[in-house]
């Protein structure tokens, strides 16, 4: 595929992952601080938020589905999510774990494993956003072209 | 000599810190370690960052060895930068310390926080924080944080 029409695909579907707010201002300020002495810093960064956030997953898995929960463990985990979640601009699931964190303040384990569901689906879909994204952005490298910045 | 600070990342105009002002940061969250890093890299700073409140203070000489008064890291330290909320000591914890001691008392002191929570802020800037700054932080953020410490001096 030529270079203008991959860098065409990369606008608009950078533009539709802001839109359908997957992704906020957060991630611009990401892609704004990537320069030629770390030209991969916005994959480094959302790399390590995929580790970081599917062990912190797994964790809150396992203390849900203790005999008795500890909600401050919980609730720890749930913050450090939320913490890195809005570092990157990763907004939705920024937003489920707002939510998650008040049914934890209320010590509800059905409410609190419906929300653990639902962070978990928006991770998934913000992880297939994000690596669609990287893929493109490879694509256009390897045609021999720039990565459009976005305002 | 005109210190307001200039939108290019030069470092002319920096009085107290030679070439590049070096900053402790100190945040349990590995992301946001790695982000307000290359924040403050990109704006002219030499960085060191701790996992703790604990690791900070052993890098400022203010471990449990107190009979260690030399700084061990060997690099002057012109600011401190730290999330309010992390497990063991807090950001609040780490600034007492901090300005509890001889040695480092004059450092500015910056805390981090996702919740803007007023008294949680006014307690920071009655201890002596510098500033309050709530997360996710931004490069305008950074961009502020330089023109207060040059407005101050070190």
């Amino acid at each position: 595929m030529e270079v203008v029409q991959l860098q065409t695909r990369f606008v608009e579907y950078t533009a539709s992952l802001f839109r359908e707010g997957y992704l906020d201002a957060q991630f611009t300020q990401l892609q704004q601080l990537q320069d030629e002495s770390n030209p991969d810093f916005v994959v480094e960064v959302v790399s390590l938020f995929f580790e970081d956030s599917e062990r912190l997953l797994n964790d809150l898995t396992r203390a849900l589905n203790q005999q008795s929960v500890d909600f401050k463990k919980v609730d720890a985990n749930v913050h450090q999510l939320k913490g890195s979640s809005s570092s990157i601009g990763a907004q939705r699931i920024k937003n489920a774990c707002i939510t998650f964190r008040n049914f934890c303040d209320e010590q509800n384990i059905e409410a609190s494993l419906r929300c653990l569901q639902q962070v978990k689906q928006e991770y998934s879909l913000v992880k297939n956003k994000l690596d669609t994204l990287f893929r493109l952005e490879q694509q256009i490298v390897a045609a021999g072209g720039s990565i459009p910045v976005m305002e | 000599m005109n210190a307001s600070f200039s939108s290019s990342s030069s470092s002319k105009g920096m009085m107290d810190h030679g070439d590049q002002p070096h900053v402790l940061a100190v945040d349990d969250n590995l992301i946001d370690r790695k982000i307000v890093e290359k924040l403050l890299k990109n704006s002219a700073c030499k960085v060191t960052t701790a996992e703790n409140g604990l690791r900070a203070l052993e890098y400022l000489g203010l471990g449990d060895d107190q009979n260690n008064t030399s700084n061990v890291s060997g690099l002057k330290v012109n600011l401190i930068i730290t999330d309010y909320c992390m497990p063991g000591m807090t950001g609040y914890e780490l600034l007492k310390k901090i300005k509890e001691s001889s040695v480092m008392k004059e450092v500015p002191v910056v805390i981090m926080s996702s919740e803007n929570i007023p008294t949680r802020i006014n307690k920071c800037l009655e201890e002596g924080a510098k500033m309050f700054m709530l997360k996710p932080i931004k490069q305008s953020d950074v961009k502020e944080l330089r023109c207060q410490l040059m407005k101050y001096g070190s």
